[in-house]
């Protein structure tokens, strides 16, 4: 087990390496950052002292390997836009964006599931046509247009929560968090319904097309025969089957939300790392696009481990071996 | 059935709480990145800057400077300035303001490491105080623009600010300053709040409380406005413009903008990359060289089209490259008209009766309208016979290689306080030893502006100086050394009765935002 964990990360440093080097190189080839970041007025001296200041004047392979050394004693650089450090910058808009994409997530499990079953053990009823052809709409919409809408109707016409920004912060274990007050939860729904409806769209098919699987096989034919009442079949054997590809697909998913929620950050002006990954392109602030991607690999690697754990305690079939090293 | 649905979600979900009467709330159009005054130049950090701490000159509504802290100002000799304080100004925590806090201010500004106020001071060969109220500083040469350099330059305490970081001034540890606001808590893309100072030698400002919303969307800005989250939202889009006047909720502040957009036209080379006839094959000369063709082609644009229908009347024709309020801007110049029959002869004249053919680049998130003005314009050169490709791109990909100096004909947008200062840096010739053209992607090169700009920035006498920037500016504007399009007009929208003493630098100050 430790093995199996200890090995995924060495991957995942592998992955972070490359990925700083095509990175690097990527946004080297754009241009050179202070023509856009320095001030209009400024001279060629004033160009000239602030590149040397900040390393820019070296060749490209020169500012790589200062980059690398000072990643190893856990400094990925001061952002040029920001002055200061790329990864307390990031860190610092982290828990928002965990905040709108874990409710989100949420959202999407606990309504999708139920949902989902209903529609796929009534697949010819009125309420599980609604809900197919609901969900069609959830993914085929697109998430700018759906929150804009969202906007005018909630905020603008009826007035019932507010169009933008998060609600005030309350220190949980040091992580500034919003859903704990009324007006943190006001600011917080719209934005997490946004984000959530292309998940809770998928969630839905899956779990719909795994229950209608589900219930023409054996063993709930089985368990049917035994005198199981029809909500312990539904609620646990069928349930505990469809499980596993909906955990795979939310986890995969969940880091898609973190990384990706700009589009749904920028429209609700949600202050999360999403939208400091496009800020940082805009004006080719390598350190943090540099940080922000090793921080996101990061993730995504910590997420599909949590997966893989997942499924053993779902799926005691599954174990995780290292390439069949254990019997 | 409704009324019960309705109050269902009103007792779920109440109305935002109802704000304090003396509360405003500002959605901004762009991110602050740092609320270190000496840190990172750009508008949203100084527009922050100018609540929090004041300057030694600061600027009016039309851009022209004014007293600030110092009261006022002279040129001792041609290389010394001496700056007299104000002397009722406290700061934040008390104390009060003194030479010894500006001479640090300087200091730091020109040491902070990446710091880009550096520009600012460098000329300040020596920085004294002759007592607490008086300062001197001195330049290596004469240079008449200590005064404006010194407004980009935030005083800060020395007592608050003595080794701080830009992290300090981030969490508020040494946001102390003499400005009409105390910083009261910055939360990284989404708020800066302040708070009054009721102190202020300027007047205490009306608002107890302003809450900078940072909001760069245009639509949810503007979203935000009308659901009532905000009370004054700045950079409207265009086609919102004509729906916001009808509503009766919201009023309008306007003034035209110092920022100017133009196109530079590949002067400086014998062959242009960009510029070929009109089967592609490059061209033994550069039609761009001849002044009949850059006016010829500022004939061809109809600038009262863009205005009305590109930028919904948010722009008016320019003849300067310096808006109407700005210093050095030349009232005699008049917009070149539309005149498609006289664009033609003159091409006819310089030898291209059939015109040629070239590539416009653009920037397509810059500027308000930036690509759909190219496109427009590149019709417009082709009735003329000039046929003209436009290639837009974002902003970081377009600068980098427009300061490289690839493009032939490129569109830029300008904002200056002084007609001498953008002369210098969009048409001087370029020059790394003495800071000028560093923007002149036109290679524009005329002795004589340069030799005028020489002087003006030797004169320390400002109407003497005017003269002289007017005149230069008149010299490259005869030549057509960049083709100018229109002034843009910055706009704001806010909720009645709200009213905005609006500004041509286009900050917006909570404490000239008042009840009418």
């Amino acid at each position: 087990m430790a093995a199996y964990v200890l090995r995924r990360l060495g991957q995942a440093a592998l992955v972070v390496l490359v990925m700083s080097v095509l990175v690097f190189a990527g946004v080297y080839a754009i241009g050179n950052p202070l023509d856009i970041l320095i001030h209009p007025e400024a001279t060629q001296q004033d160009i000239a002292r602030l590149s040397a200041s900040l390393g820019l004047d070296r060749p490209v392979w020169e500012q790589y390997f200062v980059f690398l050394g000072q990643a190893l004693t856990g400094n990925l650089g001061t952002s040029f836009a920001f002055n200061v450090p790329a990864i307390p910058l990031i860190l610092e808009r982290l828990p928002a964006t965990l905040e709108l994409a874990v409710a989100a997530t949420a959202i999407a499990v606990l309504l999708g599931i139920p949902l989902g079953l209903w529609a796929g053990l009534k697949p010819d009823s009125v309420a599980g046509r609604t809900i197919m052809a609901g969900s069609i709409l959830g993914f085929s919409l697109p998430t700018f247009w759906v929150g804009l809408v969202l906007i005018m109707t909630f905020s603008v016409e009826l007035g019932w929560l507010p169009a933008s920004g998060r609600g005030p912060t309350l220190d949980v274990l040091g992580i500034p968090v919003s859903f704990l007050t009324l007006e943190g939860l006001q600011h917080l729904a719209l934005p997490a319904i946004n984000l959530a409806l292309f998940k809770l769209g998928l969630v839905i098919r899956l779990v719909r097309g795994g229950t209608r699987e589900a219930m023409m096989l054996d063993y709930v034919r089985f368990a049917r025969a035994k005198g199981l009442s029809e909500p312990r079949v539904v609620g646990v054997h069928v349930l505990r089957n469809i499980l596993i590809p909906v955990v795979t697909v939310v986890g995969l998913e969940f880091g898609s939300l973190i990384a990706f929620a700009v589009v749904t950050e920028t429209i609700f002006a949600w202050p999360g790392m999403g939208k400091l990954l496009i800020d940082s392109i805009n004006v080719l602030d390598r350190p943090v696009i540099v940080a922000y991607l090793c921080i996101t690999v990061l993730v995504f690697v910590l997420i599909n481990l949590v997966v893989d754990l997942l499924y053993a305690l779902l799926d005691p079939r599954v174990r995780l071996a290292a390439a069949g090293a254990e019997a | 059935m409704k009324a019960l649905l309705l109050g269902i979600a009103l007792a779920v979900f109440p109305a935002p709480a109802v704000l304090q009467a003396a509360d405003l709330r500002i959605g901004m159009a762009a991110d602050v990145t740092s609320m270190d005054p000496h840190a990172v130049n750009i508008t949203p950090n100084n527009n922050i800057g100018w609540h929090v701490f004041d300057a030694l000159v600061h600027v009016d509504a039309d851009a022209r400077i004014v007293p600030g802290l110092a009261a006022s100002w002279k040129a001792v000799d041609p290389t010394t300035w001496e700056f007299r304080l104000r002397r009722d100004v406290r700061f934040h925590d008390g104390s009060p303001l003194s030479a010894d806090d500006v001479l640090f201010s300087i200091q730091r500004a020109g040491k902070l490491p990446n710091g880009q106020y550096a520009s600012f001071v460098q000329r300040l060969t020596e920085r004294t105080a002759v007592d607490p109220y008086t300062i001197r500083v001195k330049t290596a040469t004469p240079y008449a623009m200590v005064p404006y350099d010194l407004n980009s330059i935030f005083i800060v305490s020395k007592k608050a600010a003595a080794n701080a970081s830009t992290e300090d001034f981030n969490s508020g540890k040494a946001m102390v300053g003499t400005g009409p606001f105390r910083f009261a808590r910055f939360a990284r893309a989404d708020r800066v709040e302040l708070q009054r100072n009721p102190g202020y030698w300027g007047g205490a400002p009306v608002w107890d409380r302003v809450i900078f919303r940072i909001i760069p969307s245009d639509p949810a800005r503007i979203a935000a406005l009308l659901a009532g989250d905000v009370d004054v939202i700045e950079n409207i889009p265009t086609p919102d413009l004509a729906k916001l006047k009808l509503d009766k909720r919201f009023g309008l502040s306007q003034k035209v903008s110092w920022r100017t957009l133009f196109f530079h036209l590949d002067q400086g080379r014998e062959r242009s990359p960009f510029v070929m006839d009109k089967s592609g094959k490059p061209l033994d000369r550069n039609p761009l060289r001849d002044a009949r063709v850059r006016l010829a082609i500022s004939k061809a644009i109809d600038r009262q089209a863009i205005v009305q229908r590109v930028m919904d009347n948010a722009a008016i024709p320019a003849s300067n490259i310096v808006s109407p309020p700005v210093f050095g801007h030349v009232a005699a110049l008049k917009p070149e008209g539309y005149d498609l029959p006289g664009a033609k002869k003159l091409l006819a004249e310089a030898g291209y009766p059939n015109g040629f053919s070239l590539t416009l680049h653009a920037p397509n998130n810059r500027y308000v309208n930036d690509e759909r003005i190219a496109q427009v314009v590149a019709q417009m050169l082709a009735r003329a016979g000039i046929q003209a490709r436009v290639e837009a791109m974002p902003i970081n990909a377009y600068l980098p290689r427009a300061r490289a100096g690839e493009f032939s004909f490129a569109m830029l947008g300008w904002g200056s306080f002084s007609g001498d200062l953008a002369l210098r840096a969009l048409l001087a010739t370029p020059s790394a030893e003495k800071g000028y053209g560093a923007w002149n992607w036109s290679r524009y090169s005329n002795p004589k502006l340069d030799g005028l700009l020489d002087q003006a920035f030797a004169s320390v006498d400002e109407k003497k100086r005017e003269a002289i920037a007017r005149e230069a500016a008149t010299i490259a504007l005869k030549d057509v050394g960049v083709v100018t399009l229109h002034h843009q007009i910055a706009v704001w929208a806010l909720k009645r009765p709200l009213a905005y003493a609006a500004r041509t630098d286009e900050y917006t100050f909570a404490h000239h935002i008042r009840p009418q």
